[in-house]
């Protein structure tokens, strides 16, 4: 490769970065049509290699590439044969090109998460979606993940555009009325994304490793979009407070370690500091939501590097109040070890016990885990062993298979 | 977009009111099809007989087979539809979420294939 072919790869690459959801999110705005504007987009992604060797990089290569898109969704509009009428497409990028001039690509990239994470699009595909289409990830790599074979990812993928389009979903701010709710739900879709991510804290897999990174990058955006929304702060908080652990997550070796015994002196204080602001600054708003809560717990855990102690009693309020408001199992859980922390190993037991049908959590390793824990601490050695076997029987990551196996060890000494 | 608010309900529950009820259910729907009209919504709508006056006709190799009844038994059926026409799926939400049939039932939101 020519140094002016690396230049223009280089070049192409940044604005790809920084600019292709902003792009596909201009493209698909009135067309509702994701996948075209995709297309389109990639084409003028090609054309750019292309021609940049050759004439040099734009001024403003963002506005060169959306104006070679805009020319291919043309062209492929005029093509389109059957099926539809192509005249009102036409119309629309008309509409789309005098309102705009050509320097400044207006930001309509929470529109398109909006539109992502609409409740006609199926859950579990809203955050694939979002990366997707904001972040630019190809569908192999989404796939892989969220551990779903690349052909269904890239099938259900196809499927959720089409409905986009097909289904008239809108591309805008949700009512007043809908838009706490449907926050939550983009939320929601950037968080599944972060825990995707956090799954390999070892960042052995650079993928996964991007994809944490990549939902905090949503999450500021959301943020910055929407700065008067609390749980869009609380959202970006919880993730800073996760990330900021990150190192202190495994040793050396690669050996699991456990909160409560991380070396503080490897957490990001930056980011505990970010976080922390942004959590006053939620607090403020008086509108105390699911992420807020669960940021505050991370909070409280922070504390330790200033006083040297969890504070387990607040842990243990902001439990009872996300179990009042969630109801969930996971979240049971937590509630439980902190009563153990609080009360006594007996209470927490007690109130894991409510959750022991609960089918949800029989193959759900921290249910588990935090079983053998406190029943270990209330003496219980035979029943903790038992918990334990079933825990690490169902754990996939190794080094956290590896501390059960130890702490397993341990137990039968 | 056009789109189809596709009512899907138990006719039982209509067949058990009594009269005055009967007649503010359909004052509801009446007062649900003015509203569309008055905001240039609405493209077509037409209430269905119940599911038990339906045949269902299917021919194969030539062959009529007909059935009595409808095309799937199921507690809630189709009572009923309205063709609208809305800027996106919000706005047919918002309509279908106003239609009485939401409240006593559900409601399909369809978008309608244009042909031209």
């Amino acid at each position: 490769m020519s140094e002016r072919d690396a230049l223009a790869r280089e070049a192409a690459d940044a604005v790809a970065r920084r600019s292709y959801g902003k792009l596909v999110a201009f493209l698909a705005a009135r067309t509702r049509d994701v996948a075209g504007a995709e297309d389109a987009l990639s084409e003028a992604f090609a054309s750019a290699l292309a021609h940049w060797p050759a004439e040099g990089v734009p001024d403003n290569p963002e506005a060169w590439l959306l104006a070679a898109a805009r020319r291919k969704s043309i062209d492929a509009a005029r093509k389109r044969k059957r099926g539809e009428d192509s005249t009102d497409r036409l119309k629309l990028m008309a509409d789309e090109l005098a309102d705009t001039n050509d320097n400044v690509v207006p930001d309509e990239r929470l529109k398109l998460m909006f539109a992502c994470a609409h409740p006609a699009i199926e859950k579990s595909i809203r955050a694939p979606l979002i990366l997707q289409t904001v972040l630019g990830f190809d569908a192999a790599t989404i796939a892989s993940a969220f551990l779903i074979a690349p052909s269904s990812m890239s099938q259900r993928l196809v499927r959720a555009k089409a409905k986009i389009r097909g289904a008239g979903i809108p591309f805008r701010m949700p009512e007043p009325d809908d838009l706490a709710e449907r926050l939550e739900t983009v939320l929601e879709a950037i968080y599944a994304a972060y825990a995707e991510g956090w799954s390999d804290p070892a960042g052995t897999d650079v993928h996964r490793r991007t994809l944490a990174g990549e939902a905090i990058w949503l999450g500021r955006l959301v943020a910055m979009l929407l700065p008067d929304e609390p749980e869009a702060l609380g959202l970006l908080a919880l993730m800073l407070h996760s990330e900021a652990r990150r190192e202190a997550r495994r040793n050396a070796r690669g050996d699991f370690i456990p909160l409560t015994e991380q070396n503080m002196e490897l957490w990001n204080s930056a980011m505990i500091e970010e976080a922390e602001a942004l959590l006053r600054r939620a607090g403020g708003m008086n509108a105390i939501g699911r992420f807020q809560l669960e940021a505050a717990v991370q909070s409280a855990h922070a504390v330790r590097r200033l006083s040297g102690r969890t504070d387990w009693p607040a842990i243990l309020k902001l439990y009872d109040a996300l179990w009042r408001k969630t109801g969930s199992p996971v979240v049971a859980i937590n509630r439980a070890i902190a009563l153990a922390e609080t009360k006594s190993p007996k209470e927490g037991l007690d109130a894991l016990d409510e959750f022991a049908e609960d089918k949800r959590l029989s193959q759900y390793q921290p249910y588990w885990a935090a079983r053998a824990e406190l029943l270990a601490r209330s003496g219980n050695i035979h029943e903790a062993d038992n918990a334990l076997g079933h825990a690490i029987g169902l754990e996939a990551d190794p080094a956290v298979r590896r501390f059960l196996l130890a702490k397993r060890a341990r137990l039968d000494r | 977009m056009k789109y189809m608010l596709l009512i899907y309900a138990d006719p039982d529950g209509f067949a058990a009111l009594k009269p005055a009820e009967a007649q503010a259910a359909m004052a509801g729907y009446n007062a649900f099809t003015e509203a569309l009209e008055k905001e240039n919504a609405l493209v077509h709508s037409q209430r269905l007989k119940p599911a038990g006056e339906a045949t269902t006709i299917h021919v194969e190799n030539g062959r009529n087979k007909v059935l009595n009844g409808p095309y799937v038994e199921t507690k809630e059926q189709l009572g009923g539809y309205y063709v609208i026409e809305a800027p996106d799926l919000d706005a047919a939400l918002k309509w279908a979420a106003r239609c009485p049939g939401s409240h006593h039932g559900s409601i399909e939101v369809r978008p309608v294939w244009e042909m031209r």
